[in-house]
């Protein structure tokens, strides 16, 4: 079997699991782990459905080989509140009504921790640019933006 | 995607160079994991350089030497970037989403391949892709293809923002070769298709990048990024030009234009640029200088209309770079 030893921490958990090196991490946590908050939308890098957080940073999930982040500190929409206290991210979500179908939305979420963990947006510009890497098929973006301004100023 | 080996990289391994002859190189994979989805590219094993000595951004009075490692979103925002070389920030910030910044890697961007759309078609001919099987591109829906440097085997584009703001730069790279250090000068490492459209670059089997060395001149007065494309944001270029200028007594005493999404690599014509050194900085000059630097250019019918952008970009970017923003 051609697998590789990777160790990291998942939502605050340490693993180690031999993987297939062509496992993706969105495919790892979805179909390994059962964490489906985690969604697969084009699984290119294009849609943003697949987001999560490494290391603080948002990435796409679909395009980094789960092989590849050993030490990688890996948190999921599922790691970020638990069902009855949400974060302040998922509160101004609900809030400000900023979703429609909700498939893209831990995708949204998981976008504007990392644009306020980065700390580097400016102007009304820079916050949807940061953001347009997150497409809705509902085109619930107005709200959306709103959600994402109030988050990055309150944080 | 098509099943392979893996190997995670140490710095004691590289001493061997075997692994990185016979392998294809991983960093942050957002482009190479995607071509292997579509089965572009199908490599026997990968060679992992994520845990090499490569991800610090070190400063000297010679400028500044970025790993190759780095992620792009971190170089960007590095303070040294921004104050020192806001057109690089400008451009990197430019490319593709912030998600996909914060995983790419300096080396990665640079060796990005085209997003020509038959690169990716697996069952439409494509030189780049498979030689020999003719470029469907020439005679198709050419929109984002090349004007200038072109050949009748392949009219693909490079895609990267940050690439033409090293061009810009006049950056240096630095390659690993067989255990020695090369310095490349940027507009040395990518070519022109010519009959072998497959190598996107002048590096052999076995190199590695390792660090982009950015002079210590970065036009902090005078720059801009602009760059033009369908939708404003998370969109590769029509067209981009990375201008840099520096004026004495509205005079130019130094010009570099670099230009995107028209050729197989960033196009800057040195030997134009020095026609101009010691001219006014006017709108009638940069107008000669665009025509002179795009001369040339032929169009494939659906991207004819790049000519006369990528003209009016040019001397809409110079006149920013006097005063940017």
């Amino acid at each position: 079997m051609n697998t590789n030893l990777v160790h990291f921490t998942l939502n605050g958990e340490p693993v180690e699991v031999a993987i297939e090196p062509w496992t993706t991490l969105l495919d790892y946590l979805r179909y390994h782990q059962k964490l489906v908050g985690t969604k697969k939308g084009c699984d290119h890098g294009q849609c943003g459905a697949c987001t999560v957080l490494i290391d603080g940073n948002s990435v796409n999930s679909c395009l980094c080989l789960l092989v590849s982040l050993d030490g990688a500190e890996i948190t999921t929409i599922e790691g970020v509140a638990t069902a009855d206290n949400l974060s302040p991210e998922q509160q101004i979500f609900i809030e400000e009504d900023a979703y429609q179908c909700g498939f893209c939305t831990p995708g949204q979420i998981c976008s504007t921790i990392a644009m306020c963990n980065r700390g580097e947006i400016n102007s009304e510009e820079e916050l949807k640019d940061w953001m347009s890497g997150n497409l809705c098929r509902c085109a619930a973006y107005k709200n959306i933006t709103k959600a994402a301004r109030r988050i990055y100023e309150e944080s | 995607m098509k099943p392979f080996q893996y190997t995670r990289l140490s710095t004691e391994d590289l001493s061997l160079g075997t692994t990185l002859r016979d392998s294809t190189i991983l960093a942050g994979g957002t482009n190479l994991v995607d071509l292997m989805k579509y089965g572009v590219e199908e490599p026997d094993s990968l060679a992992d350089i994520g845990k090499l000595p490569y991800a610090q951004i070190e400063e000297s009075d010679k400028g500044l030497l970025l790993g190759a490692l780095v992620t792009n979103a971190d170089t960007a925002y590095h303070a040294a970037v921004k104050s020192t070389y806001p057109v690089l920030n400008k451009a990197i910030l430019a490319a593709a989403s912030s998600q996909l910044r914060n995983r790419a890697t300096n080396g990665g961007n640079l060796l990005q391949r085209t997003r020509c759309y038959y690169f990716y078609d697996t069952t439409m001919p494509c030189n780049k892709r498979e030689p020999g099987t003719g470029c469907a591109a020439i005679k198709g829906f050419n929109r984002i293809h090349a004007i200038l440097g072109t050949s009748a085997s392949c009219i693909a584009t490079h895609p990267s923002d940050m690439c033409v703001a090293l061009a810009a730069l006049e950056a240096k790279v630095h390659v690993l070769r067989k255990g020695e250090t090369i310095v490349i000068p940027f507009d040395q490492l990518h070519r022109l298709p010519g009959d072998q459209p497959e190598k996107d670059h002048n590096l052999e089997p076995g190199d590695l990048i390792t660090h982009i060395q950015l002079p210590a001149e970065g036009f902090s007065e005078h720059f801009e990024y602009l760059k033009i494309r369908d939708r404003e944001s998370y969109a590769f270029a029509l067209v981009s030009v990375a201008a840099c200028l520096k004026v004495s007594q509205g005079k130019i005493a130094d010009i570099r234009v670099a230009l995107g999404g028209v050729a197989h690599k960033p196009w800057k014509l040195k030997e134009v640029e020095k026609d101009f050194f010691g001219k006014e900085a006017s709108t009638e000059n940069f107008q000669s200088l665009a025509e002179q630097l795009i001369q040339g250019a032929q169009g494939f019918g659906t991207n004819d209309f790049k000519i006369s952008l990528v003209k009016g970009a040019i001397v809409r970017a110079l006149n920013n770079a006097l005063n940017p923003s």
